[in-house]
């Protein structure tokens, strides 16, 4: 699958920037993520451009010009080490885990490939990663670090977690966005407040 | 970031959480004056009793680690924004069944836990307090739901508790506080699951306003709980009793980690140490309470030792630490043809407690649990998917596009309490340079039944309701235990009023005193018992027995 369709046509969760469903503070939050992309503090040159590679398999948005930045705010986290409050016992602190994983997952495309896992192909990418979150991986490069836990708890959570608190990925799904000091009125099934996303019907366009 | 650096309860006043920018007077003591009460934390143990002792006319001083919020003001719209609301400090999770923590189930900051939880507001079965006497498993608690039965209804009046007119399950009570909210889609499936296959359903008893009540309004169904709410419509302990405990002359110190409760050579609590303002303090008080929750309460306790209690405090018996309990909550998820739109109101509007009194053989496993409509928001549902379903790609993407017509129950399930789960301290430090903790939990064999059966009927209620696509997964949600209350001094840490049976003036007041689970979410029972705790304390002194 390659192609992206979303029943959401015209909806933009940013039309309502002045309405009542927005107010000052998430404004300014929201204008934060959109306007301030942090500056690289924490991985390496090699690592980010691995991680690029990596976050556009993991969330790919062919169809935009310039997607969803999702490397600046994960080298950011890293750099503020600003993580979720535990650790599984088995993984070893969380700033070493991804200098770990991520050097491991580019020794894994050296290894199978000789050559680095942004210049394999997109297909190449993804059986690669698949590998890692199944554990299918060359325990010397990966050492103490669990190669599936690194890619779920760690990577997939991280990189999925951030395009997801984007207005655009909240546009693309038809999710209301902020909600404050104007919530809903409208609850029950199939009822919608004028000012929520309206879904496009394709089956019932198609017959 | 939601984040706040300096202590604002400082110099004789405290954030007004109901004005923006404004402040309500304070009474504020000195380090070395010998308070009556010092208390470690201000959630849903902490808070309320620093309230029922102020209001009694003790002098009482509340800390917490985290900041002191102004709802109105501060929090944000938006998921990610809110971080700041949890524990984030570093703790090690193990054990075969390594429990979730941070988001998941800590609090931190002036009011607790209860800032960011969903108000579920359930009592519990009456006859779980004698689960072991009277359901064959478990154990008995100290007290029992006759005792707790003026306490539940004290806390609910306090929250104003918004519930239908008659709510199947516990035992009959008078009519709620305030009226019941519309139950939304999201509800409405697990309503209309539970009529097609005949089990009883409710709507949800919860601590949001469904009517004005004094500078708060009601809920505007903005479905952001979980994150905070802006409105003050959320009966949160920072909206309630902490201003009721400020006006009855207690102090709150915010940004305020308590690092070691003090020991005099007489083997009672002279104070305790604390970090604030960049620096370490030390205050003086008769009694110490801590309420910092089932992690961090048993932490202290072991941190705190010393000379005389080289194991850590009323740790004689080996127990502080053991026995910590989740609730199990596995989840089963699926797609209506209808929009259901489940980001729009509380995310648990509707429940089900059939399981929890259904004594019949058909059971294969021992315990209860009750299950509720869901209502994830994006972040935490691609988190789901991915981390559940190890969904990733443009597949990933694809799904997301259907957020709107998923429907979703998780059950809040029992667990039992177990010698070795616990909370233990490890040799690595946090930023403040004290031990942090360790958390081992694995699930019995009776907890793994009781998993498997809930997916069944979650399965069956998702069918009934026209749900397809069905999957599962797994998660978990409150803590308790670590510190259970008892009648006898080798099998409990603290006796039924909550007080430790080694040091006389050191007392636990959260939820690590539940001896076990029950199958619903527990802070209404945590406020009933520091509400009784209030009461028993005030008697004790009046008869000379403090
Ligand atoms: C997302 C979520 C949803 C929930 N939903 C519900 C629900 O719907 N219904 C329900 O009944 N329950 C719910 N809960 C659970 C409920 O919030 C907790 O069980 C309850 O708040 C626990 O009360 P407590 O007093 O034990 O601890 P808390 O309320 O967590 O309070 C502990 C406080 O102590 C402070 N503290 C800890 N250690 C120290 C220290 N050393 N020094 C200073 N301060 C310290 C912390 O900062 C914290 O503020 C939910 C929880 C979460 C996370
Ligand atoms: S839905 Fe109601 S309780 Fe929840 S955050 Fe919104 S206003 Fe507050």
């Amino acid at each position: 699958m390659s192609e992206f369709k979303t029943p959401f046509l015209t909806y933009d969760v940013l039309d309502k920037w002045d309405t009542p469903s927005w107010n000052d503070q998430t404004r300014a939050a929201v204008r934060q993520r959109l306007d301030d992309e942090p500056p690289r503090r924490f991985l390496s040159e090699e690592q980010w451009s691995l991680l690029e590679a990596i976050a556009a398999r993991l969330m790919p948005q062919p169809e935009r010009e310039e997607p969803v930045p999702i490397v600046p705010w994960i080298d950011d986290m890293l750099h503020r080490n600003a993580g979720p409050g535990y650790r599984y016992a088995d993984m070893p602190p969380m700033r070493e885990a991804w200098h770990q994983g991520l050097d491991a997952i580019a020794a894994e495309a050296r290894n199978r490939h000789g050559k680095c896992f942004e210049e394999l192909s997109p297909g190449d990418q993804d059986a690669l990663l698949g590998d890692v979150q199944h554990n299918r991986v060359e325990s010397r490069y990966w050492r103490d670090l669990p190669a599936g836990g690194f890619f779920l708890h760690l990577l997939l959570k991280q990189v999925v977690g951030i395009y997801y608190s984007h207005p655009a990925a909240w546009s693309e799904i038809g999710f209301g966005g902020p909600a404050s000091p104007r919530g809903y009125a409208r609850l029950g099934f199939d009822e919608r407040d004028p000012w929520e996303a309206e879904e496009f019907d394709f089956e019932a366009e198609h017959a | 970031m939601l984040e706040v650096a300096e202590p604002r309860a400082v110099a004789g006043r405290a954030p007004d959480v109901f004005r923006e920018g404004k402040w309500v007077p304070m009474r504020t003591y000195d380090d070395n004056e010998e308070v009556d009460f010092a208390i470690v934390g201000t959630g849903a143990g902490g808070g309320t009793l620093a309230c029922k002792l102020a209001e009694a006319g003790f002098s009482v001083i509340a800390f917490d680690a985290g900041p002191f919020w102004r709802p109105l003001e501060d929090f944000v719209s938006d998921e990610r924004d809110q971080g700041g609301l949890y524990w984030t400090d570093e703790r090690i999770t193990g054990g075969a069944d390594p429990i979730e923590l941070g988001s998941n189930n800590s609090g931190r900051g002036v009011g607790g836990s209860t800032v960011h939880y969903t108000m579920i507001a359930l009592r519990w079965r009456p006859e779980w307090f004698q689960c072991r006497s009277k359901l064959g498993y478990g154990r008995d608690w100290p007290i029992s739901f006759d005792e707790l039965e003026p306490f539940y209804e004290e806390a609910e009046e306090a929250l104003k508790i918004s519930g239908p007119i008659s709510y199947p399950w516990s035992r009959r009570r008078k009519r709620y506080p305030y009226r019941a909210h519309p139950v939304n889609a999201a509800g409405l499936v697990l309503a209309r699951g539970c009529e097609a296959i005949g089990v009883q359903w409710s709507p949800l008893p919860l601590a949001t306003l469904s009517a004005p009540r004094g500078m708060a309004h009601p809920c505007v169904y903005r479905g952001f709980c979980a994150y905070g709410c802006s409105t003050n419509a959320k009966q949160s302990v920072l909206v309630t009793f902490i201003p009721r405990a400020l006006n009855a002359g207690a102090e709150v110190r915010d940004l305020a980690m308590v690092g070691k409760i003090e020991m005099g050579k007489d083997g009672k609590a002279t104070g305790l140490t604390y970090h604030r303002g960049g620096a370490w303090r030390r205050q003086k008080a008769k009694h110490v309470v801590v309420a910092g929750y089932a992690i961090e309460t048993p932490r202290l306790l072991l941190n705190s030792k010393c000379d005389q209690f080289r194991d850590g405090l009323a740790n004689e018996n080996g127990l502080v630490g053991t026995h910590l309990m989740t609730h199990s909550g596995p989840g089963v998820w699926g797609i209506m043809d209808e929009e259901v739109r489940c980001y729009k109101a509380p995310p648990c509007m509707a429940v089900t407690e059939h399981w929890n009194y259904d004594d019949s053989d058909k059971k294969d496993f021992r315990g209860g649990y009750a299950f509720m409509s869901q209502g994830p928001l994006p972040v935490g549902w691609a988190e789901a998917q991915a981390i559940n379903r190890g969904m990733w790609g443009m597949k990933l993407r694809q799904e997301m596009t259907r957020y709107n017509h998923v429907a979703g129950l998780r059950i809040v399930g029992e667990t039992e309490p177990q010698r070795h789960n616990r909370v233990e301290v490890a040799d690595e430090k946090d930023q403040y340079g004290l031990p942090i903790p360790r958390v081992t939990f694995s699930y019995s064999e009776n907890d793994r039944r009781l998993i498997e059966h809930s997916k069944g009927s979650m399965r069956a209620v998702l069918e009934g309701a026209g749900a397809k696509e069905l999957w599962t997964d797994h998660d978990t949600s409150h803590l308790m235990g670590g510190c259970r209350m008892g009648d006898d001094p080798d099998d409990s840490v603290v006796d039924r009023d909550g007080r430790s049976w080694s040091i006389p003036n050191l007392w636990v007041c959260d939820g690590s005193l539940f001896p076990t689970s029950g199958g619903v979410n527990p802070s209404l029972t945590i406020q009933a018992l520091a509400c009784r705790m209030g009461d028993r304390i005030s008697g004790m002194a009046k008869r000379g027995e403090l």
